[in-house]
């Protein structure tokens, strides 16, 4: 559904999404690159258990939120991705302390 | 909606958690309701507020408050289902049993007196509070961190969601009928051919009986028709924490996790100020103390915070009171709104509406008692 625009080609960035090894691109955010790679919830509300997925993709609807590197609810769409990065869906509430 | 000159058995003056609760207690038996409020950009500390139905350190320099507490603590379970049950709102109640936690000896030695004191006093109610030391703590809330010493338990402690609380009142009220008047600001208050008459920006209302309920706006409307409320309003501050698994699972006096799983931290008493604006300084002591309580708080995000002004009487404690010179005006006055939710509904509703407070019951929370001649 989603797909990158024919700008320029950028670096290549690998990271995991779910434990599975995905590819990036430099200066790309982690939400831009979750709906690339066709993930269609990336969590689940803490109140209601309905599937989410980012959308103002500026830093105000805190809908993308994702665990980056252990740590849970970060905004994926305000952390651009970088060698090495563990993102995970989340598929319940944070946990306190993780 | 009927004209604004309609008459009705009881005006209540205040649409907040006190005079909702009121209404509502008007309303479901049988009494003819207006609650008239102000408009969205009056100081509402019914959104501020903390949640806690708490009763543990309740009533020292006036034991009576210690009873009249428990009383709607004891009655809050039926209270919320009976509600839930009306309007399909759950509100969340829960009495697991609250605890006040100490961060130094000192701190816990200040707990122990002021429990001493208030339990030592002639007449009050005997219920359990007891000092518990930090290993006991911890077997009910495993996440205490090491700066925690001990601190003090109470088995009546609960909490509520207390927005919801106050939608479900509005719905109730609705369906039963009393007439919710927002942008009512009541401006003056006269007698007039045997019934009150209030005049508003939208009209005059006119009420067979009045009830000012208006937080620390009854210090105003009180004189008006011959009673006295003295208020002093203080400022708290508060702190609410991204939703996270369940893990509070006993409200701390300043710190509870809601049924959605925030964090809500209010650790704050600023008194002689009514500015609305938060303070960097107080919020950071608050974060900082509630990290040492429980560690696992000091990665969360903070998502909102907010200033509510605190409705209090002069000494803390509640105002109920029927003037002598205007019989039908009632006023009460109370910091507890969420947690004397039950008896404001159940019992002193149906007392306002028999035209007589219960002497044996309220008479310790009359006005007069500021009435003492200032000594030199």
């Amino acid at each position: 559904m989603f797909r990158r625009l024919h700008d320029a080609p950028q670096r290549v960035v690998h990271v995991t999404i779910d434990g599975c090894d995905a590819i990036a691109r430099a200066g790309e955010s982690v939400a831009a690159l979750l709906l690339v790679d066709g993930v269609r919830a990336t969590r689940v509300s803490a109140v209601s258990g309905a599937p989410r997925a980012p959308y103002c993709m500026m830093g105000v609807c805190f809908e993308c939120l994702v665990t980056i590197d252990g740590v849970g609810n970060r905004q994926g769409c305000l952390v651009q991705v970088a060698d090495g990065m563990r993102i995970e869906t989340q598929r319940t509430r944070r946990e306190a302390g993780k | 909606m009927p004209p604004s000159h309609a008459e009705y058995d009881i005006a209540v003056v205040g649409g907040g958690l006190l005079g909702s609760a009121i209404a509502y207690g008007l309303a479901r038996i049988g009494q003819r309701v207006a609650v008239l409020d102000e408009g969205d950009r009056a100081t509402r500390a019914s959104r501020g507020n903390f949640a806690l139905v708490w009763v543990q350190s309740k009533g020292l320099g006036m034991p009576e408050y210690a009873g009249w507490t428990i009383r709607s603590s004891n009655a809050y379970a039926a209270f919320a289902r009976e509600l839930t049950q009306e309007t399909g709102v759950d509100v969340s109640f829960e009495r697991p049993g609250g605890f006040h936690l100490a961060l130094s000896e000192r701190e816990m030695q200040a707990r122990e007196l002021q429990l001493r004191r208030l339990h030592n006093q002639p007449g009050i109610i005997q219920y359990e509070t007891k000092m518990v030391s930090a290993a006991e703590i911890r077997r009910m809330l495993p996440d205490i961190g090491p700066d925690v010493v001990g601190g003090s338990y109470c088995p009546l402690d609960g909490h509520v969601n207390s927005q919801q609380l106050l939608r479900a009142f509005h719905i109730a009220l609705k369906q039963q009928g009393a007439h919710y008047r927002p942008s009512h600001k009541v401006d003056a208050i006269e007698m007039r051919d045997g019934m009150f008459a209030m005049t508003t920006p939208k009209g005059e209302v006119r009420a067979g009986k009045i009830v000012l309920a208006a937080g620390n706006a009854n210090m105003h409307l009180a004189p008006m028709v011959g009673l006295h409320a003295p208020m002093r309003p203080e400022r708290g501050q508060i702190l609410v924490t991204e939703r996270v698994q369940p893990f509070l699972r006993h409200p701390v006096v300043t710190i509870r996790q809601t049924n959605e799983g925030s964090v809500m931290i209010g650790d704050s008493k600023e008194e002689g100020t009514r500015d609305v604006d938060m303070t960097m300084g107080v919020n950071a002591v608050m974060a900082d103390r509630a990290a040492r309580m429980f560690p696992k708080l000091g990665r969360l995000n903070i998502v909102r915070a907010w200033t509510a002004i605190r409705v209090m009487t002069e000494d803390g404690f509640p105002v109920y009171e029927q003037s002598i010179s205007f019989p039908g005006e009632f006023v009460a006055c109370c910091h507890s709104g969420v947690t004397l939710a039950a008896n404001h509904a159940l019992t002193l509703a149906p007392m306002i509406a028999n035209g007589a407070l219960d002497q044996a019951m309220l008479g310790a929370f009359t006005a007069r008692r500021f009435h003492v001649p200032q000594t030199a």
